[in-house]
C-alpha cells in the first residue's frame, strides 16, 4: 500500500482540498450558464416583464397602502422583483443538480477524490454568483423608481443581494439533491417556493397584512431579505425590523441552508446515486 | 484466493498462489439488497494487476450494482470490497484517488469544450497548472482528438465522446480502470476502437481495466471474466478456459415435439439433452460422430441440426440452465433503480 501511494505521488497531490475543486465547479456553472443564450435572456426579461406588468397594473388598480407611503406602486414593488429575480436564478440553476445526476456529469464528480464540502461549495457559489449578477444588473432601473444610493448604502445592497442569493441557492441544492426528476422540482418550486416570495412583502406590505398571514411573513426569512433591499432604497419608508436585525437574520439563514445542503449530501447510502 | 463458502465451485481456477498475489481488486462475500430484492447474493473474486477483467451478465444480473460499489457510489449491504488496498466502505476517499471510473450515461459537459472538461477533471483530482496542462495535451494526443481539443464535446459524434470519457477517466493515471458498458450505444468500429484502446492501455499502461458488458463479443476480448447471474457468481475464468470446460460440440436440434426427443435420446445415448425455445440441446465431445447416429435413430423426427463450438453463451445456458437473454431476464429492472430511462 506503501508503494502504491508513493508510486502515485509523483503523478497527483495527497488531496486536491476543498478550494480547487469548489473553485472548478464554480467555474463550470457559470460557464455554462452564459454559454446558454436563452437563460440569460429568459432570467432578465421575465422578471422585468413582471415588474412593469404587474407593477403599473397593482399601482393603479390599488393606490398602495399607508404603509407604502405615497410610494408609487412600481417604486414599492422594485425590491420585491430583485428578490424575485434571484430566487428564480438561484432555484433554476440548482436545477442543475438533478440534470447532473441525470446525464452523469455528478457521478463523475462523486467519485472523485473530492469532498463533498467542496461540491456543495462549488455549486451553491456558483448558483450564488449568477443569481446574484441577475440582480445586481437589475439596479440600473434604480434610479428610474427614486433610489438614490450612496457607496454605503451600495455596498449594503450587493451583501444583502449575495445573501439572499446564498442562501436561496443552498435551498435549491437541498431541494434538489435528493431529487431524480425536475418535473418534481417544479412542482415544489409553485407549492413553496412562489408563496415563500409572495409572502416575502414583495408584493404587500407586512403592515398590511392581517392575523397568520402576517405570522407567516414575520418567519419567512425572505421577509428581511425584501425588507432589508426596502431600507437601504428607500430610508425614509418606514420599515417593520432594524437593517442589522434583518442582515443577522438573512446570515443566519444562509447557514443553516448551506448546512443543510451539506448534510444531505455528505450522507452515504445503500441507495444508488443515480 | 480465500475459499468463499457461499460460492458455487469455479471451474478449475488456473491462477496461482503468487499470481493471486498480485491481486489490486478484491471482492469478498459481496451482498447487496434494495428494497425488495437482492442484486448481489454473496459474490467474491479478484482482478490481478494489469489485467482486462470482464463482468458478464444480462440485464438485472447484479453487474452494474457491483460496479456502483467499486466505484464507491453506494455502501453494499455487507461483504466488502478492496482497490489496491484501499476498502470501498471505509476508505472511498483514498480509494478514488487510485480509480478512473467511465460511466455507462454520458459525464462529459456538452457545454464545455474538450479542453475544459479535462481541465475541470484535473482540478477534482488536485492536477493544475502547466502539469495538468501537459497532462490534457498528452492524453487527448492518445485518444486522437487532440485538433478538437478548443471544440465543444456536443458537437462531437458518439465515438469521439466516448473516447473523451476514457481520457476524463484516465486523466489522473489512474491504476484501476472501471468502466460501465462503455461501448453502448457506439457502432461496430467506434466499439471495436474502445476495445483496442483498453488493451492499449494494459499492455503499454499497465493499467488494470474492470469492464462490464452483457455483449458475447466483448467477453471473449477479456483476459479474464466473471459470469453473473441474479447476484450470484455462476462462472470465474478465461473465455477459453470457460468454453473448454463445456467439453465438445454443442448440439442444436429442432423437432415436432421436442420434449419427446430429448426424452428418448437421454434413454438411448445416456446423456443430458435438455429442451429450450423448443429446440433440444446437449453437449458432447466429438459431435460430428453423433450427428449420424442421432439422425439414424430418429428418422423423420428432427428437423433441423446444429453443430457448433462452445461460446461463452453456452458457458451461461450449461451453468445456469437457462438463455442469457431469456424474457424473464429482459423483464426486470436492470437494478433496481427507479426511473427506468437509461442510455
Amino acid at each position: 500500500m506503501a508503494t502504491q501511494s508513493a508510486t502515485f505521488a509523483a503523478t497527483a497531490p495527497a488531496s486536491a482540498g476543498v478550494l480547487l475543486p469548489a473553485f472548478t465547479l464554480w467555474w463550470r456553472e457559470v460557464v455554462r450558464f452564459y454559454r446558454q443564450r436563452a437563460r440569460v435572456v429568459g432570467v432578465i426579461a421575465s422578471p422585468l416583464l413582471f415588474w412593469i406588468v404587474i407593477g403599473s397594473g397593482f399601482g393603479t388598480s390599488f393606490r398602495s397602502g399607508q404603509a407604502a407611503g405615497q410610494q408609487h406602486y412600481l417604486n414599492y414593488f422594485y425590491p420585491g422583483t430583485l428578490v424575485m429575480i434571484v430566487l428564480f436564478t438561484a432555484i433554476f440553476t440548482m436545477m442543475s443538480v438533478i440534470e447532473d445526476r441525470n446525464e452523469g456529469f455528478l457521478l463523475s464528480v462523486l467519485v472523485a477524490p473530492v469532498p463533498r464540502a467542496a461540491i456543495v461549495l462549488g455549486k451553491v457559489l456558483g448558483g450564488t454568483t449568477l443569481a446574484a449578477a441577475q440582480g445586481l444588473i437589475f439596479l440600473v432601473f434604480a434610479p428610474l423608481v427614486g433610489v438614490h444610493m450612496t457607496a454605503a448604502s451600495f455596498g449594503l445592497i450587493v451583501l444583502t443581494v449575495f445573501l439572499v442569493s446564498f442562501a436561496l441557492t443552498a435551498l435549491g441544492f437541498a431541494i434538489a439533491w435528493p431529487m431524480d426528476s425536475t418535473q418534481a422540482f417544479h412542482a415544489i418550486i409553485n407549492l413553496f417556493l412562489i408563496p415563500l416570495w409572495l409572502l416575502s412583502g414583495a408584493l404587500f406590505p407586512l403592515s398590511g397584512a392581517s392575523g397568520w398571514i402576517r405570522g407567516v411573513m414575520y418567519a419567512n426569512p425572505l421577509t428581511y431579505g425584501v425588507e432589508a433591499l426596502r431600507t437601504l432604497m428607500y430610508p425614509e419608508a418606514p420599515s417593520a425590523f432594524s437593517l442589522t436585525a434583518s442582515i443577522l437574520t438573512l446570515v443566519l439563514f444562509a447557514l443553516f441552508m448551506f448546512g443543510l445542503a451539506f448534510v444531505l449530501a455528505n450522507r452515504r447510502t445503500t441507495k444508488p446515486a443515480a | 484466493m480465500t475459499s468463499n463458502p457461499s460460492a458455487i465451485d469455479f471451474p478449475a481456477p488456473a491462477q496461482s498462489v503468487e499470481k493471486a498475489a498480485q491481486s489490486i481488486i478484491a471482492v469478498r462475500d459481496l451482498v447487496h439488497r434494495y428494497q425488495d430484492r437482492t442484486a448481489l447474493n454473496g459474490v467474491s473474486f479478484d482482478v490481478r494487476a494489469a489485467e482486462l477483467f470482464g463482468l458478464l451478465g444480462p440485464n438485472g444480473s447484479g453487474k452494474t450494482t457491483l460496479f456502483r460499489i467499486l466505484s464507491t457510489l453506494m455502501v453494499p449491504t455487507s461483504g466488502g470490497a478492496t482497490i489496491a488496498g484501499f476498502d470501498a466502505v471505509r476508505q472511498p476517499g483514498a480509494l478514488r484517488r487510485h480509480i478512473g471510473v467511465v460511466f455507462q450515461a454520458q459525464s462529459v459537459d456538452p457545454k464545455l469544450t474538450a479542453y475544459e472538461n479535462l481541465w475541470h477533471q484535473g482540478h477534482l483530482y488536485g492536477l493544475r497548472g502547466p502539469e495538468l496542462k501537459t497532462r490534457i495535451h498528452e492524453i487527448l494526443t492518445r485518444v486522437g482528438l487532440l485538433d478538437r481539443s478548443a471544440d465543444r464535446v456536443e458537437t462531437f459524434s458518439g465515438g469521439m465522446q466516448r473516447r473523451i470519457e476514457l481520457a476524463k477517466g484516465l486523466l489522473h493515471h489512474p491504476e484501476v480502470l472501471l468502466l460501465d458498458e462503455p461501448t453502448t450505444g457506439l457502432d461496430p468500429g467506434a466499439r471495436r476502437d474502445v476495445w483496442q484502446y483498453l488493451q492499449i492501455l494494459r499492455d503499454q499502461e499497465h493499467v488494470s481495466v474492470i469492464v462490464t458488458t452483457h455483449l458475447m463479443e466483448e467477453a471473449e476480448r477479456c483476459d479474464r471474466l466473471a459470469i453473473l447471474n441474479e447476484g450470484n457468481l455462476v462462472a470465474l475464468g478465461t473465455p477459453e478456459a470457460l468454453t473448454r470446460e463445456i467439453g465438445g460440440d454443442v448440439i442444436l436440434l429442432e423437432a415436432r415435439n421436442p420434449q419427446t426427443l430429448a426424452e428418448r435420446i437421454r434413454n438411448k445415448f445416456q446423456i443430458d439433452a435438455s429442451v429450450m425455445d423448443n429446440q433440444v440441446r446437449l453437449e458432447i465431445e466429438n459431435g460430428h460422430r453423433f450427428v449420424p447416429d442421432v439422425v439414424e435413430a430418429f428418422p423423420g423426427e428432427i428437423q433441423s441440426l446444429k453443430v457448433s463450438k462452445p461460446t461463452l453463451e453456452d458457458v451461461f445456458i450449461h451453468r445456469t440452465g437457462h438463455r442469457f437473454w431469456s424474457e424473464d431476464a429482459e423483464m426486470r429492472p436492470e437494478t433496481g433503480k427507479k426511473k427506468s430511462k437509461k442510455n
